[in-house]
């Protein structure tokens, strides 16, 4: 029997991109050129990324909303490693490398510590990720004063806008850590217990899983993820300001994943649904701004999107 | 019923009701007297509750006749049933906590002033008065959810009071008291009963029925099976007309599909010594070998699941030692007690078993997977083998391995949780209620598979409601009653009536059942 809302759910965000490239083939004038398609990788590189953290997490039920405001705070502590404005560093190289891995830890902390809230306190991951939402903008600002921090370092901001076999390199970063955490959550016991966990709680705990670290992980992960996204950011802008790097990232990220196919509820998930959500909600955007019709309008169109991804969840579920 | 003169508050005739073609009443019937507190009592599934939500307005009838107060009675709704003089106490407190107790007990129905304003100094008086006919004297200007469960309950009971009641319905309002409480509750009960107030009491626990009660309707399977003055009727038999069982009956033989045991006992694997578990569960003691089956018999809302869970560590135990294999162990996950060699099905499938949106392979595997590993990853070739081996050897129906766990039927759904077990090699097996909900034929297979288990020497501890399962299926059986071990039947002592006798009066082997309190200290 052919069950149409679970085909579509399956393979409807896949179908949907192949009619967008499909459609745009033929009616958006220079669409085919490696321009537009490095402009449009570029600009889900982060929410992939992001997304890709946020998948684990609703996987397990829970939510991420703290993810824009980590970014905030791993770009906005970066440029302070790599320009020696902390502490003096021996050469640029070492500065660099300090500039990307501390940032990501950091992020990956605050990540660690939603998952304390989470876990040891049983706080609704909405409300427990509320806090750095609102917190953690505050702590990238107060620690740069809020000031914009403009620096010219070609070779950290290679990371964005290098390029390797002509794609941009934040590319490459995307689909690596889409690649591993594809392979993470389908092939190993930690990515099947993410799923039991989401799928139901109460049956994985007896059955033994972990829940509390599954869950802490997940938020770490999602922490990480953040902390990259916010280097990338600050790397294509050549500058730092804690006011904007990731606003509004929750809600880009939850809507590739809910486009993806990724049940809200938990138990399913799908990380490389994620990556053709986002590049669905991209490419309509810019179809649409291709085509004439003003950047509002486009914001309707991909709300609408939303809203049609979440009732084929609904009709499957019924 | 005969001797009374008076006509029924209550009279309810021939009620049916189903659920999507299910029956869940057939036929019931129930009579309520002015003044009169009357026993609803049944095992799960018997339709109680079905009984009471027809009755005040939640549920429609399908068929069948209401009169109340002499008048034909529909209820509309749970609201309307309140203006009619039908009030229902529930086991959750459905009041606001954050608002007074002198508002919850007016809501809806604020004493005003002129204006629209809210005359406060009246809504406090009466409200101290309701309660103070309780002897209840709390600051009514509290917020209700400072006050314990026993009082909120009595301020539920104060609001029913309050609206006029006729007949106020008590489903399982003991269930999270404790023993003081459980008096107060009582008294008020006998206080309702002298104001010319009706009382339905649904309960498990015996001692309060007989404590309180003028009359027992006894259901089994959506039908009114007995109904009888309280006096007139024993414990046991209350029991057995509960069960289903007639205590003429022998014990008869090949009603499940549990052989004999093979006599092949070893030593101790397991022993619980006066377990206590908050409100419910206050000094249970049992022991388990090696390749026998303990049963765990018991009415509900005896302790049962209760014990099992603390037995698993899914929950924590208040007090009491336990020791398994030999150790002494205190468990604080789950997790522990499952390295330890313990396996547990919930009697919840649904909500405590299975993973749905996971497939066979992966639901049966959910407890082994961290020992399924290769350099890191899930080794799929292992898995597969070890599905596909327990899918044959128990006779799993499914599509294959990769088949949704959510699409099997419940029996062959009960069969991958015992594989999710059986392939960790555990010592100990707890299963509650491990054939509910299940068709015959599987229900055979399983009780064959775990009588077969048994014999290779594992340990089993089997909660069950059905009586024969027990009586057939255990080699021992400790009978629970209201959180307390009872008995302990050997083999050979193993019988219906033993059982029924334990469950119903404990210790105790006077079969005149009003003796009111607690027999047992």
């Amino acid at each position: 029997m052919f069950d149409r809302a679970a085909f579509f759910q399956r393979y409807g965000v896949g179908l949907a991109l192949v009619l967008l490239v499909i459609f745009n083939l033929a009616v958006t004038p220079n669409f085919a050129t490696s321009q537009t398609l490095a402009v449009n990788l570029t600009q889900v590189c982060t929410i992939v990324i992001v997304g890709v953290g946020m998948t684990l997490v609703i996987a397990t039920g829970g939510i991420d909303l703290s993810v824009g405001s980590l970014m905030a705070i791993a770009g906005a502590l970066s440029p302070m490693f790599f320009t020696g404005q902390l502490f003096p560093v021996p050469n640029l190289y070492v500065g660099i490398a300090l500039g990307i891995a501390f940032p990501i830890l950091i992020a990956g902390m605050f990540g660690l510590f939603n998952g304390w809230l989470v876990t040891r306190f049983s706080i609704q991951p909405i409300i427990a990720t509320l806090v750095l939402f609102i917190a953690g903008r505050g702590i990238a600002q107060v620690s740069t004063n809020g000031d914009l921090q403009v620096f010219k370092v070609p070779e950290f901001q290679s990371i964005a806008i290098g390029r390797v076999l002509g794609v941009p390199f934040q590319v490459w970063i995307m689909l690596v850590i889409v690649i591993v955490s594809a392979f993470v959550l389908h092939k190993t016991v930690f990515g099947r217990q993410v799923l039991a966990v989401g799928g139901n709680e109460a049956a994985a705990r007896l059955s033994g899983v972990p829940v509390g670290r599954v869950k802490f992980l997940v938020y770490f992960v999602s922490g990480l993820c953040s902390g990259v996204a916010g280097l990338i950011v600050i790397a294509m802008n050549s500058a730092a300001d804690a006011n904007l790097i990731g606003l509004g990232m929750e809600l880009d990220a939850i809507a590739a994943v809910v486009v993806g196919g990724t049940l809200l509820s938990g138990g399913r998930a799908t990380i490389v649904g994620t990556l053709l959500g986002a590049l669905v909600i991209q490419l309509v955007r810019y179809t649409l701004l291709a085509n004439g019709v003003p950047d509002p309008a486009a914001l309707v169109v991909k709300a609408g999107l939303i809203v049609l991804a979440v009732w084929l969840q609904r009709q499957e579920q019924a | 019923m005969a001797a009374t003169m008076t006509a029924p508050l209550l009279s309810m005739q021939a009620i049916s009701k189903s659920f999507g073609g299910v029956p869940a009443l057939i036929e019931a019937s129930l009579e309520v007297m002015p003044a009169e507190v009357m026993a609803l009592v049944g095992q799960n599934g018997a339709g109680t509750s079905t009984m009471i939500k027809i009755i005040n307005g939640a549920y429609v009838r399908d068929s069948g006749s209401i009169a109340f107060n002499g008048q034909p009675w529909t209820a509309g709704s749970p609201q309307q049933a309140q203006r009619a003089g039908i009030s229902t106490i529930f086991q959750e407190i459905n009041l606001i906590g954050y608002r007074s107790v002198a508002e919850n007990i007016f809501l809806g129905r604020e004493p005003r002033r002129a204006f629209g304003l809210l005359d406060w100094a009246k809504m406090n008086a009466d409200s101290a008065a309701l309660l103070a006919r309780f002897d209840v004297r709390v600051d009514v200007r509290e917020p209700l959810e400072r006050f314990s469960t026993a009082i909120q309950q009595m301020v539920a009971i104060a609001r029913a009071v309050s609206f006029d009641a006729r007949l106020v319905i008590m489903d399982e309002p003991t269930s999270s008291l404790d023993e003081a409480e459980v008096a107060v509750l009582l008294r008020t009960i006998r206080q309702l009963k002298a104001d010319g107030v009706a009382v339905i009491f649904v309960s498990h626990k015996l001692d309060e029925l007989y404590a309180v009660c003028d009359r027992v309707t006894i259901m089994r399977d959506g039908r009114t099976v007995a109904v009888s003055p309280m006096a007139e009727m024993s414990k046991l038999q209350l029991v057995a007309a509960m069960l289903g069982r007639d205590l003429a009956e022998v014990k008869k033989k090949g009603a499940t599909a549990f052989e004999e045991g093979t006599g092949n006992i070893g030593g101790e694997l397991l022993s619980a010594r006066n377990i206590s578990i908050g409100h419910k569960v206050h000094d249970v003691s049992l022991d388990i070998r090696r390749g026998e089956i303990v049963g765990l018999a018991g009415l509900l809302g005896s302790g049962r699941t209760e014990t099992a869970r603390a037995i698993f560590a899914a929950d924590q135990k208040s007090g009491g030692t336990i020791t398994f294999d030999g150790k002494p162990v205190d468990f604080r996950e789950p997790a522990e007690a499952i390295a330890a060699g313990m396996g547990y099905c919930s009697e919840d499938r649904k909500s405590q078993g299975i993973v749905p949106g996971m497939s066979v392979a992966e639901n049966m595997t959910l407890a082994l997977m961290p020992a399924l590993t290769r350099s890191g990853t899930l080794d799929e070739a292992k898995q597969r083998e070890i599905v596909e081996r327990f899918i044959k050897k128990i006779g799993i129906k499914c599509s294959g391995p990769n088949q949704k766990i959510r699409e099997l039927s419940g029996g062959n759904q009960q069969k991958v949780l015992l594989a999710r077990w059986l392939c960790m090699n555990p010592k100990l097996l707890i299963l509650d209620e491990p054939t509910r909900g299940i068709d015959v034929g599987a229900k055979a297979e399983i009780q064959g598979l775990i009588r077969q288990l048994a014999s290779d020497g594992l340990g089993v501890l089997m909660i069950s409601s059905e009586l024969e399962e027990i009586v057939e299926g255990a080699d021992r059986v400790f009978v629970l009653r209201e959180g307390r071990t009872v008995a302990e039947l050997d083999r050979e002592h193993i019988t219906e009536s033993g059982v029924m006798h334990a469950m119903a009066h404990g210790h105790d082997t006077d079969s005149q059942g009003h003796e009111g309190a607690s027999p047992r200290v």
